[in-house]
């Protein structure tokens, strides 16, 4: 039967398919906790995900060695901003980066202290400046202490 | 700097992440399963329903079936992201997702086409190598051509009478399970677009059926128009072979292409009104119950996409050829570039739909403006740009050719 | 086998109510709390190695302006990764709105992140394999499997996802997966001054989160497209797009 040689063919291509997928396929793949439709995966990648690191450690971390300045801060009313919105990720610090990038730009100042008054949002209530009329360009820092914020330490510059 | 930054243009209010990540190659691809499709419905009208005068059309759309079904993959890999995981698809299918359904789809359909022209060429192929086989001083190319056609008759040498009826009949076996996995080969094509829910102009139960419908148009059209090309080819060569055989031939393959012309016109017609009507019917739902994103839908069809929708694929690609197929005293000279139109309007429908859903955001208050990249400046803007386009509108043609070679479609009379 | 496992998967969907897990994440947005610092975008890049100046991200936060004449303004200057430090709102091309202060009637932040759906379209549709829903309810992204065709992208109906402009694959928000498996906080929610973002065990009696989803007005953001969003949204107004 001559007809069938084509549908041989076929079948053996089938079979070195199922057999390349055999060796290829890790052998976690599969169906796991959430059924065929959302668990179709590799159990192993679960794994690799939680070693991914960690670079922003909190200010728990920083208070362990810098324990002054958290006091100080803590007192402040910057104290609910973490020290590494402003300061950058500790990741491995003290051992790498041995010091980490303050960011001293106006822009970060002003994230929050650009007086947009927003009825209905907590924006409203922080006290700000608008940007192109306060010491446009300068560096906040130059007056601002953001550890103490309170009151500007130098007028009339 | 994001890939698709380089031809996405965003306007108002639009998601971050919003880009246009589906681009030309996405547009490309259901246009060549579309075309592979469309041509293998030609054929099997012929190969299972014995419509006479499509024969000839009949085989030649077969083959040329086969070379559009192996380009057909071609763009996927060039667009994604990491084409050597491409075999993943059939090594870990998640079947919930409609693309998973490619590498079963394309596998099956491959082996049916390849089957058929099996079957179809079998004759032919015995015949070369049994008559190479005699051969004792074979040059190198015959010695290629010898391999090749023996390795393909699969042993199978038997040309009797009875062993070629038994080719007919699993032709026409063949024929007949192969449109609907033709079918579906396209409609898993438009249920890619038409089950994605997040998109508002995709999403809609119509979708297959329209990608099926404009797919056979797009098939049939082609199809006849490479036809039409080799026939005029062949009336050109003629009487440069011999001048007094000539006026015979000249007359006779001028009066099967007229036949075939009218009768695969005929086909053409009655699926062009179809695939019109369908999306007619879906533009017509949308605008009467105005859910919430036809909004922004209204100022993308009716707005932004003016020219390319109404303009280019309907009165260009659709009107038009319509009217130039459907008035009296058709001719060849008529029908071509009604045919050119045709596959204009049905790779503008592609365009429409995958372009198109991606033109407005998410947000339902912004757009984004699909630039495709016409001077490739580095490896991505070749393949997803102009030049990776064009690769795959060639590609066909010469893969024809060399399938050529072994299944002659031009001149051998095949079992059929 | 593989088939009439996904065909049972699709017809027979597995009632999420009846996880074993005892931990289920959700995630709670005050959009009255958020001040639009943009902090909670820096972190999260930071963290998660997304390139800072790429325009995509796992988080963002939008802006909505509502006028008297009760026009609504909205947008996001490149994510929010610096913030909004002004008052002009940024509809793209260059150009810049002002909106004179006495017909601003209401204004506000909405920060967005994935809403690690509890029947995520965007799982659904992936081809391989390479996302998926864990059993904590956190949808995840393979990258070593991920193909890169960008279906889930499109099915996302959030537009949470991206490509990630190094690795070449899909990418979102997973709460941070590496920081809440070991009891830490994801870096946005850590980031935030206001306390605006919370995240929380629904599974947990005693959870604060919890609590509020519970007893207080919350809302989902989109529930029409069925996929059972797990952030919970305060002050989720009708402008929110």
């Amino acid at each position: 039967m001559h007809v069938l040689r084509p549908l041989y063919v076929v079948l053996a291509l089938a079979a070195i398919i199922l057999i390349a997928k055999s060796f290829w396929i890790p052998n976690d793949f599969g169906t796991h906790e959430q059924g065929y439709t959302y668990g179709w995966y590799r159990q192993s990648n679960i794994e690799e995900w939680k070693n991914f690191t960690v670079k922003y450690r909190g200010r728990e971390f920083c208070g362990i060695c810098h324990a002054g300045q958290a006091q100080k801060l803590a007192s402040a009313q910057h104290k609910d901003i973490e020290c590494e919105n402003c300061h950058g990720p500790a990741l491995s610090h003290p051992a790498d980066p041995l010091k980490l990038v303050l960011d001293r730009s106006r822009e970060l100042c002003l994230r929050c202290h650009t007086r947009l008054f927003y009825p209905t949002s907590q924006r409203s209530q922080i006290k700000g400046v608008s940007p192109d009329q306060h010491n446009f360009g300068l560096e906040c820092a130059l007056c601002h202490k953001p550890h103490e914020a309170s009151r500007p330490v130098r007028r009339n510059r | 700097m994001v890939l698709e930054e380089l031809w996405t243009v965003k306007e108002l209010f639009v998601y971050p992440n919003e880009y246009i990540y589906w681009a030309i190659q996405i547009v490309m691809y259901p246009f060549m399963t579309g075309l592979v499709a469309g041509a293998f419905v030609l054929s099997s009208l012929y190969h299972l329903f014995g419509i006479k005068p499509l024969k000839e059309i009949a085989r030649f759309a077969l083959v040329f079936s086969f070379a559009l079904l192996m380009v057909a993959p071609l763009p996927l890999l060039l667009h994604l992201a990491h084409p050597e995981r491409s075999l993943y698809v059939v090594f870990t299918p998640h079947f919930t997702s409609a693309i998973a359904a490619f590498g079963v789809v394309l596998f099956v359909y491959a082996s049916v086409v390849a089957s058929e022209l099996w079957f179809l060429f079998r004759k032919h192929l015995v015949e070369v190598s049994l008559k190479l086989k005699g051969k004792t001083n074979k040059s190198m190319a015959e010695k290629i051509k010898y391999g090749v056609h023996t390795i393909l008759t699969l042993g199978a040498l038997d040309v009797s009478e009875a062993s070629l009826k038994l080719d007919a009949k699993a032709i026409r076996i063949l024929a007949g399970a192969g449109v609907p996995i033709a079918c579906f080969l396209h409609g898993y094509a438009g249920f890619i677009f038409g089950s994605v829910k997040a998109n508002a102009l995709w999403m809609t139960p119509l979708m297959p059926v329209i990608f099926i419908m404009s797919a056979i148009v797009s098939g049939v059209a082609l199809c006849l128009l490479i036809y039409i090309i080799i026939m005029e080819m062949k009336k050109f060569i003629a009487p440069r072979k011999s001048a007094t055989a000539a006026s015979n031939t000249l007359k006779e393959i001028k009066g099967v292409e007229m036949n075939a012309m009218q009768t695969t016109v005929k086909y053409l017609i009655f699926f062009m009104i179809f695939s019109i009507s369908l999306e007619l019917l879906d533009l017509v739902f949308r605008s009467y119950t105005a859910v919430k994103s036809w909004d922004i839908l209204r100022n993308v069809i009716y707005g932004k996409d003016f020219i390319n929708i109404f303009l280019l694929q309907y009165a260009l690609g659709n009107l038009a050829p319509f009217i130039l197929l459907l008035l009296p005293g058709l001719t060849v000279r008529r029908a071509v570039p009604a045919l050119l139109l045709v596959l204009f309007g049905v790779f503008m429908m592609r365009w429409n739909v995958v372009i198109g859903g991606q033109s407005f955001s998410l947000t339902f208050s912004g757009y984004m403006d699909y630039q495709l990249p016409i001077i490739p400046r580095s490896l991505e803007t070749f393949k997803e740009g102009l030049g990776g386009a064009l690769l795959i509108a060639v590609l066909p043609f010469i893969l024809f050719w060399i399938i050529n070679k072994i299944f002659p479609v031009l001149e051998t009379k095949g079992t059929d | 086998m593989v088939l009439v496992k996904g065909l049972d998967g699709i017809f027979r969907p597995p009632d999420v109510q009846a996880w074993t897990s005892p931990l289920r994440f959700v995630f709670l947005v005050d959009t009255y709390k958020c001040i639009g610092c943009g902090f909670c975008v820096k972190a999260c890049k930071l963290e998660n190695e997304i390139p800072f100046t790429a325009d995509v991200s796992r988080t963002w936060v939008e802006r909505y302006v509502v006028t008297s004449e009760g026009e609504v303004f909205a947008d996001t200057p490149k994510e929010a990764r610096n913030g909004f430090i002004t008052g002009q709102i940024d509809p793209g091309r260059g150009k810049f709105k002002d909106i004179p202060q006495e017909k601003i009637k209401k204004a506000f932040f909405v920060p967005k992140l994935c809403n690690q759906c509890a029947k995520p379209s965007c799982v659904q549709v992936c081809p391989v394999g390479a996302t998926y829903q864990n059993a904590d309810g956190v949808v995840l992204v393979d990258r070593k499997w991920c193909i890169g065709c960008g279906y889930c992208i499109m099915a996302c109906p959030y537009g949470m996802r991206f490509f990630h402009p190094v690795h070449h694959v899909a990418d979102k928000c997973n709460f941070c997966y590496h920081r809440i498996s070991q009891g830490m906080k994801p870096a946005c929610v850590q980031a935030c001054p206001t306390g605006a973002r919370q995240i929380g065990n629904i599974k947990d009696p005693r959870d604060p989160v919890g609590n509020i989803v519970r007893t207080q007005r919350v809302a989902v953001h989109k529930p029409e497209y069925g996929t059972d969003p797990q952030v919970y949204f305060i002050g989720l107004s009708e402008e929110v797009r």
